[in-house]
């Protein structure tokens, strides 16, 4: 086994321990059966409109400016999601006509922006979604630096800004409801489930309609998987994803240099004091021979 | 305590305190051409700092949700963490190597180590969009373990500790404080090593930051970033206790003695950044055979990608080593100059330039972020020369030496 491949297992196994340790007391799962538990949101694009309904409970629940649904003109560029709208729904001209796909937080499995966070202000609930908490955060915006989708969003205007983003309705499921967009689809192009459920359902629907879909769940294991699941009739660059995350998970990234940092903590003090004894004595004995 | 206990007491606080408000005040001439520059511009940078915590960062700066960190970051942090790095350098060579030659610059090296990390880290806390929290990492229960700026938090509070620490015997001294100065002269050596140590980490930790944006930082410039940092944080440093130093002879009073080795000392330190200008050199044309990127070379990132390597690395590297062979102080201070300049230019192609270099729209500081910036620098200055104008840092401090001889001698007959 290379040294590298060794660090690799290393790591996803003793993720899988940290996270499984999260789950439930008692049962150790994998990492795998702990994803599929959480929360999570399947979009299909095939069956989106374009109507908006999502924006606008998202506003109406988080207090947020309520967007004119109506107004068209939105769609002439491709909209990113800002302080005050969370989740934007951009038209797409594809090689199979328009299509609408929304786009918000993706709520990683093993989140970037968490990973980055220095005072774990951004945090991957046990449930699921990934949340913010104002108590911890200094505001030093490494989690828009991390974020593979660019999500996490800033108040530069605001002398006590914060970071604005989806919490997939946190406080909501926390009542057993379901997310405000979800609710409000009228289409059922959102669905709300745990993500091994609605990942069996993404995967079902390809293997019915072979024609309809390409054979490809987005976010099943973009960035080491997330919680959100995009199914699309067109290769997913032509909706505006990133198709150059990769599969592994971002805190990976650090990973290794942070294995190194200990090592280096406890050899460099011992290695510096030998060499500084050795020529000490060296020194010395330059000195002696000069004596003489 | 007795009443003359009380008076000898009140009548020592009463000295000191005397002693400090003396010593608070300027010296020299105050309407210098020098001072009325920068005093102008720390007084513009006041006012823009009221901006921007009364206003948010929106107002003073050009940052944006594509942008998050601009010059404050990317210059200030990145930069003067990096150019600052003469301070665990110097101690090395002088502590750990045992090379006394450099020891008159250890204090200079030191004292620019340890206000480049009060000055340019604390201008992180301007950069902060909650700076209040700013205690979170180092207490409560919110330790982010997974975070690589968790240990730079970590790493730039201890190291700031340990360059206190070091330069402590010269505040002793200054104070006529002579039992405490025995004190922290015996902790000298555990301060350094265990700054080296740090530095270490936290010089190259600042390039694994950017570990996290694989699809956001230019290729060429995404590879082996915590090695490649660490190594250009020598002979940073070095450039800049060269710069420093040859800025310090010309404007303060420096012991004649010391003029005497200071050419010795440049061509040594010259010497010492040609070695580590080429082994980075090296590490970089091997990320790039690693990478296979050559063909990225031939784009315009990669012509920028050149001028770095090749303006900024390979041409000082080339004339340091023609600068310690014919022992040309003049050329080695003025190539040290740009190698400055071009380890500055390296954090701001990792963190700013190269940093979603195909985005739309581009970040470019606002005005106000540059005066900031330069009211840090102007402020660092003053604190600096304020320093280096009562504080034993340029000059031997005489007095006790003979007293120490003298003890010594009666320890030895004993």
């Amino acid at each position: 086994m290379r040294r590298r491949d060794f660090l690799k297992t290393a790591a996803i196994s003793g993720g899988a321990l940290l996270t499984g340790g999260l789950a439930s007391a008692g049962t150790l799962k994998s990492a795998q059966d702990v994803f599929n538990e959480m929360a999570s949101v399947l979009v299909d694009t095939t069956r989106c409109i374009g109507c908006r309904s999502c924006e606008e409970a998202c506003a109406e629940a988080h207090g947020l400016p309520v967007p004119d649904i109506d107004d068209e003109s939105v769609f002439e560029r491709h909209r990113k999601t800002d302080p005050n709208h969370w989740t934007v729904v951009n038209r797409y001209e594809t090689e199979k006509g328009t299509v609408y796909a929304k786009k918000q937080c993706m709520h990683c499995n093993q989140p970037a922006c968490a990973s980055a966070c220095l005072v774990k202000a951004m945090y991957k609930t046990p449930e699921g979604p990934v949340i913010w908490r104002g108590n911890k955060c200094m505001g030093c915006r490494y989690c828009m630096i991390s974020c593979p989708f660019d999500i996490p969003k800033f108040e530069y205007d605001s002398p006590n800004p914060r970071i604005r983003k989806c919490i997939m309705c946190y406080e909501r499921l926390e009542k057993g409801e379901q997310p405000a967009c979800v609710e409000a689809c009228p289409e059922e192009a959102i669905v709300f489930g745990k993500r091994g459920e609605l990942l069996e359902e993404a995967k079902r629907r390809i293997y019915n309609n072979p024609d309809k879909y390409v054979h490809h769940v987005y976010g099943e294991h973009e960035v080491g998987g997330t919680g959100w699941l995009y199914l699309a009739a067109v290769p997913f660059e032509q909706l505006g994803f990133p198709t150059n995350v990769g599969t592994r998970p971002y805190p990976e990234l650090t990973k290794e240099f942070l294995y190194g940092v200990s090592l280096v903590l406890l050899i460099w003090p011992a290695f510096l004091l030998g060499i500084s004894h050795a020529r000490r004595e060296e020194v010395k004995k330059e000195e002696v021979k000069k004596a003489k | 305590m007795n009443t003359a206990e009380r008076k000898n007491l009140m009548s020592e606080v009463g000295n000191f305190v005397r002693f400090i408000i003396s010593e608070l005040k300027p010296k020299g001439k105050i309407l210098t051409p020098f001072n009325v520059i920068t005093g102008a511009i720390i007084l513009a940078g006041g006012v823009l700092i009221v901006i921007r915590f009364v206003k948010g960062l929106g107002a003073t700066t050009n940052l944006s949700q594509d942008f998050p960190w601009g010059i404050w970051i990317g210059f200030d942090v990145m930069g003067g963490v990096a150019i600052a790095a003469g301070g665990y350098v110097i101690p090395f060579m002088v502590y750990i190597l045992g090379l006394e030659k450099y020891h008159p610059i250890v204090r200079p090296a030191v004292l620019t180590g340890f206000l480049g990390y009060c000055f340019y880290g604390g201008a992180l806390l301007l950069d902060l969009g909650r700076p209040w929290h700013v205690i979170n990492p180092l207490i409560g229960n919110s330790f982010g373990l997974s975070s690589v700026l968790f240990l730079i938090a970590w790493h730039f509070f201890l190291y700031t500790i340990c360059e206190f620490v070091e330069f402590s015997p010269a505040i002793t001294e200054w104070l006529g404080w002579k039992r405490i100065r025995q004190i922290v002269g015996g902790l000298t050596v555990g301060a350094v090593i265990f700054g080296i140590t740090l530095s270490t980490l936290h010089q190259s930790a600042l390039g694994a930051l950017f570990l996290m944006a694989p699809t956001k930082v230019h290729p060429l410039w995404y590879t082996n970033l915590p090695v490649l940092f660490f190594v250009s944080s020598i002979f940073g440093g070095l450039s800049m206790v060269i710069v420093e130093s040859s800025i310090s002879h010309k404007v303060f009073q420096v012991d004649p003695e010391h003029h005497a080795s200071f050419d010795d000392i440049v061509v040594g330190l010259g010497k010492a950044a040609a070695g580590t200008l080429f082994l980075y050199f090296t590490l970089k044309i091997i990320s790039i055979a690693h990478g296979n990127h050559w063909h990225l070379l031939n784009t315009s990132m990669g012509h920028w990608y050149l001028v770095e390597l090749i303006g900024f690395v390979v041409i000082p590297c080339l004339l340091f080593t023609y600068g310690v062979r014919t022992r040309n102080v003049k050329l080695i201070q003025t190539v040290a100059f740009f190698t400055v300049v071009g380890v500055l230019l390296n954090r701001l192609n990792v963190s700013i330039i190269a940093f979603k270099w195909d985005a739309a729209n581009r970040y470019v500081p606002s005005w106000m972020e540059i005066v900031i910036t330069l009211a840090v620098i102007c402020a660092e200055m003053w604190a600096f020369r304020w320093v280096v104008n009562r504080m034993p840092v340029l000059t031997e401090h005489k007095g006790w030496e003979e007293e120490d001889n003298v003890v010594q001698m009666k320890k030895e007959v004993a």
